[in-house]
């Protein structure tokens, strides 16, 4: 028989993070180069400008999941919860009081991040199956409480009328998406560099040191649970902006963006992309929403069916999800680096 | 008065279904710390295949039950096989939750292909339509046989895994799997048969529960949050745990439906909150958790 603990060294490989060292040399080309795609595609696909946007707000979400899951090991199906509640909070105050963009975004991150900063304090004392249901529950009742408070959110019909102002005051969002299209992909460039800068910091190698073995970041004074609740939280503040990102260039926020499903999906898109890269977040979210995109246009389920089976040989055969079978087949790991 | 009572039996029936269903879960969570999140869709197999039994076929109720239970299992031991015995073990949260995730799609997917999307239904036996007499009170005898079926599984698997050798060999291995691979327990033929355990239990409850919880391609991902949580309050591995577990969340949830409609979900999820906050490892700790 197959030792358990052979399997697990096998499937620990999942959430570790890239090492850091062999690839910083060609690291700083990932996000030049994420410009230059956005922007290609911006003139390339004119009539997609919708899918694009939504695929760049996406993948700032993703991102954030990237950084809970791929640098903190906290594996969670309520990422959602901040999500909404970031586009609730930006398309609330757009409704109500102010629509300027850069303060929508602000609002929607903060919060986002208050959301994580008080639900983490709380559930990340918990592990496994736990954690997953707290997460689960926190987001069910996020949705719950966005349902039922109507008059502020809509309830099931949705917020709308979300007329977010010309950015800064010169760029007004226009029927066609330009201007949707470049803020977000902005947007989540800034996002991407602010991310890269936190997982290098002292702060984001000590995260990554909780998430491999947490036991001796305790014995060598650090608390494993207070690095999580701050991951949690900076993590919480991108899916609020990300979140605030949609309900600018959407105009709209369902009752779903806060939902189990959006959770769900936004962890297959970032494993399908590959965890602990940042780029495998962007990466995975435009593999599958463009797929989406084109099958789901025809029959939801064949989607379905699709989608599941992608993961199923995710999981068997490439662990570490595009980004990790791309390094691979261009050599650039060298031997076996000791199951990482 | 009246309302109580309503309260009670349905909330009592409902907890039953979900006790049948999840308690599948829980001992293929106790034994090989998979969190199957494909457990609902094994529900799901289970209640078309007695609804096409049932109606296409035209077998009676108990013949259908019984096939229903029995085709569901013998399709998913290849599973067993194929997928699920790569991922045991407890350092592969991720990679089980996106393998049964993946699962859980291809199966809805598959299953609106064969039977389509709209909500199928399990006709019931003239047995189970009417209404027993309890005394001054009338109970749907739908429900009354839930809940006897209920009561029914749970001392059947007291019985199962307190009494007899299977049981013995099964808690052996569920407290230290290399341990008892070594005294000479074929631990993986003990994972096969759990696991028919763990779907035919599942087959059973989605059939015994379609008047609750109704049949349609979605229903695998629709409930499995509750059949989870269930699980994570009675504690993985403790029957009595997912009973008493499944009763409460079962009861709680019907209360708010009745007395508070807008808030049902809400009220189910804060007792989650709440128990898992105080109880980590769910309210019975289960030998395992």
């Amino acid at each position: 028989m197959t030792s358990v603990a052979e399997r697990d060294g096998k499937a620990g490989r999942m959430t570790r993070p890239a090492p850091l060292g062999k690839r910083r040399d060609l690291d700083w080309i990932g996000i030049p180069l994420i410009a230059a795609v956005g922007l290609a595609v911006y003139w390339l696909l004119p009539d997609d400008l919708a899918l694009l946007t939504r695929i760049a707000a996406s993948a700032l979400f993703v991102l954030s999941l990237d950084l809970v899951l791929g640098y903190g090991g906290i594996a969670t199906l309520g990422q959602a919860a901040m999500f909404g509640t970031g586009a609730y909070a930006a398309g609330i105050l757009a409704v109500n009081w102010i629509n300027d963009p850069f303060a929508m975004l602000a609002v929607g991150g903060l919060a986002g991040g208050l959301l994580a900063l008080v639900t983490g304090a709380l559930i990340l004392h918990a592990r496994g199956l736990t954690l997953l249901m707290l997460t689960i529950a926190v987001g069910q009742i996020v949705q719950e409480v966005a349902n039922k408070a109507r008059d502020w959110t809509g309830g099931s019909d949705g917020l709308s009328g979300i007329d977010p102002a010309p950015v800064l005051g010169m760029f007004r969002f226009d029927m066609f998406g330009h201007t949707s299209y470049l803020f977000a992909l902005a947007v989540l460039l800034v996002g991407l560099v602010v991310a890269r800068r936190i997982v290098r910091s002292p702060f984001g190698l000590a995260c990554r040191g909780v998430s491999e073995d947490p036991l001796r970041v305790s014995a060598i004074g650090g608390s494993p649970k207070s690095y999580l609740v701050v991951l949690y939280a900076v993590a919480g503040v991108f899916a609020g902006v990300a979140g605030a990102l949609t309900a600018v260039t959407s105009g709209i926020v369902g009752l779903d963006s806060t939902g189990f499903s959006w959770s769900a999906e936004a962890l297959v898109m970032l494993v399908l992309g590959g965890t602990g890269r940042l780029y495998g977040a962007v990466i995975g979210t435009a593999a599958f929403m463009g797929v989406h995109h084109i099958l789901a246009a025809n029959d939801p389920y064949h989607w379905m069916a699709f989608i599941g089976l992608f993961l199923i040989g995710i999981v068997l055969f490439l662990p570490g999800g595009i980004v990790s079978g791309v390094e691979r087949l261009g050599g650039l790991r060298r031997g076996k680096e000791g199951g990482a | 008065m009246e309302t109580m009572f309503g309260i009670a039996v349905d909330g009592v029936a409902y907890g039953m279904i979900l006790f049948i269903i999840s308690v599948g879960l829980s001992v293929t969570l106790g034994l090989m710390r998979v969190v199957n999140l494909a457990h609902g869709a094994f529900a799901m197999v289970g209640g078309y295949v007695a609804s096409y039994a049932a109606q296409s076929v035209g077998l009676p109720y108990g013949v259908a039950l019984v096939a229903a239970v029995a085709l569901t299992v013998l399709a998913t031991l290849p599973l067993e096989r194929l997928l699920y015995r790569r991922i045991y073990g407890s350092a592969n949260e991720l990679a089980q939750v996106l393998l049964t995730i993946g699962l859980t799609f291809v199966i809805v997917a598959g299953i609106n292909y064969l039977f389509g999307p709209t909500l199928k239904r399990i006709p019931l036996p003239e047995l189970l339509t009417g209404t027993v007499e309890l005394g001054p009170k009338a109970i749907p005898t739908h429900r009354a046989f839930v809940i006897g079926a209920g009561a029914a599984t749970l001392l059947g698997l007291w019985w199962l895994l307190e009494r007899t050798d299977f049981g013995i060999r099964l808690r052996a291995a569920v407290d230290d799997p290399a341990m008892a691979a070594a005294l000479g327990i074929r631990t993986e033929r003990l994972y096969l048969a759990t696991f028919a355990l763990g779907t035919g239990l599942a087959a059973l409850g989605g059939v015994l529960g379609a008047e609750l919880l109704p049949l349609e391609p979605y229903y695998a991902i629709r409930y499995i949050v509750l059949f989870l949580a269930v699980v994570a309050v009675g504690g993985a591995g403790s029957i009595f745990g997912s009973a008493a577990a499944a009763l409460a969340l079962g009861i709680v949830d019907t209360a708010g439906k009745y007395l508070i409609p807008n808030f049902g979900e809400f009220f189910f999820y804060a007792a989650l909150i709440l128990i898992l906050f105080r109880w980590p490892h769910g309210f019975f700790k289960g030998r395992t958790a």
